[in-house]
């Protein structure tokens, strides 16, 4: 029996969740300031109700620790954690992609040697975990889990397969548009990321309340990739190109010490 | 010109399967000498525990200084890496074995940096896990200092035996006070 045919409180429609997000994409693009990050007080995301502060982000000058990140290396990730259409008897099924692209800092220079994770639902759209119960196959040979780090370039490089789109609760007939999450980690703690990467075209992005919390078209725009035929591979892979970049300036431990010295 | 920088997203439900592994949140073997338990609960604007929530801890070692190896994936028992990661269990709560971070400057207070996740949680969240114990430091310290006795409560995590109790309130009257650092915009 589909589990998802016998609801366990009565669901909204689209068309509200709709609604209110077409009423905040007016108030928006009204108020002439220009966001550029998902909105943690997005009620049509009905699970960010109870989870989002009601006070605003105090700002602080980061210490010496958040100056700093968390140091991963070869010991860390081994270069086949990069492939995730590997380590199973066979093949997955589906579009066998390959996304790549930089990790930069807020002053646009690369991050180098620093930790890159991602995971995802396989191809039917089912992720490999014990809370997924949508009745889409699992498939044997994907597990929709990677990492990677950043060569010297600040260039990342995942092989996998393209995710399919996923149905959840939040509303009635609520679908998630296909993506790949992403962990990135930065030269200093305050940089850290969790984010999403899309696909192109897709045509859920209208009604998905999680990819419109980010209220600024082009700000979300900058989490779908580009299609990129330089990446695409002769009879192999389709490819696609996403750069990230995080926030603020970074800093080496070098640049914090000499900035302490500094009499700081 | 400066480049934007990329939104975040919830990590959703499923992040276990990307961002776990084993020991994630043994900075140092439970047992160990020095080790202390870090622990609390992530709780939501109902008071109930978020049993889907990731906290991330960045730390100093006892003596102050910062780590810089590698291995925080891969454990080897004894490299101390400064870096933990706890995903929360049914009732919400979380778990670090480390060791107590020393202060980073001298007469600072002692505090750990602190990410949150969570599915419903839309972007990341920081915070600051500061050590009781130092009350001289702690009252010259410029955050704590500047906050009202009932916001600096949320950041000073409380002692107990086997180390020290920190909850992280999402929302809500005893709302833990997050944090933004320079260069981030709305």
């Amino acid at each position: 029996m589909n589990p998802l045919a016998v609801p366990a409180r009565e669901l909204e429609p689209q068309s509200v969740i709709s609604s209110e997000m077409a009423a905040l994409d007016a108030g928006y693009r009204g108020a002439g300031v220009t966001e550029t990050q998902p909105r943690l007080d997005y009620p049509p995301y009905r699970s960010s109700l109870a989870r989002h502060p009601g006070r605003a982000a105090y700002d602080v000058d980061p210490e010496t620790i958040e100056r700093c990140a968390p140091c991963f290396g070869a010991r860390d990730v081994d270069p086949l954690d990069a492939d995730l259409t590997v380590g199973h008897p066979g093949a997955p099924i589906g579009e066998r992609t390959v996304v790549t692209g930089r990790v930069l800092d807020g002053d646009g220079r690369p991050v180098r040697r620093q930790l890159v994770e991602i995971w995802q639902a396989n191809a039917a759209g089912r992720y490999a975990h014990g809370r997924d119960q949508h009745p889409a196959p699992l498939d044997p040979n994907f597990t929709g889990a990677g990492r990677c780090l950043t060569d010297d370039d600040g260039w990342y490089r995942f092989q996998t397969i393209k995710p399919g789109p996923y149905p959840w609760r939040n509303h009635r007939n609520a679908w998630r548009p296909a993506h790949l999450h992403f962990s990135v980690f930065g030269t200093a703690f305050t940089q850290r990321l969790v984010t999403q990467l899309y696909f192109p075209g897709d045509p859920l992005f209208a009604l998905d309340p999680i990819y419109q919390s980010i209220v600024d078209p082009r700000a979300r725009d900058r989490l779908v990739a580009a299609y990129d035929h330089d990446v695409t591979s002769h009879e192999w892979a389709t490819g696609y190109r996403w750069d990230i970049v995080l926030t603020g300036p970074g800093q080496t431990p070098l640049d914090a010490e000499a900035q302490d010295g500094g009499g700081a | 010109m400066t480049p934007i920088a990329t939104p975040g997203q919830t990590v959703g439900p499923f992040f276990h399967l990307g961002l776990s592994y084993d020991r994630d949140s043994e900075l140092v073997p439970p047992g160990s000498p020095a080790a202390v338990v870090l622990r609390g609960r992530v709780l939501d604007g109902d008071g109930h525990g978020v049993p889907d929530a990731l906290v991330e801890i960045w730390q100093a070692r006892p003596d102050g200084t910062i780590a810089v190896e590698p291995g925080s994936l891969r454990r080897d028992g004894w490299t101390f890496t400064g870096f933990g990661r706890a995903s929360t269990g049914p009732d919400g709560t979380y778990a670090f074995t480390t060791v107590a971070p020393g202060p980073t400057e001298p007469g600072r207070a002692a505090f750990l940096a602190v990410a949150v996740f969570a599915r419903g949680l839309l972007n990341r969240l920081f915070t600051r896990a500061y050590l009781p114990g130092d009350t001289a430091a702690l009252a010259a310290d410029p955050l704590l200092s500047a906050l009202p006795e009932h916001a600096r409560r949320t950041l000073v995590a409380e002692a107990d035996g086997q180390g020290f109790v920190f909850d992280i309130r999402l929302r809500g009257p005893a709302e833990t006070v997050f944090l933004r650092y320079p260069g981030q915009r709305p």
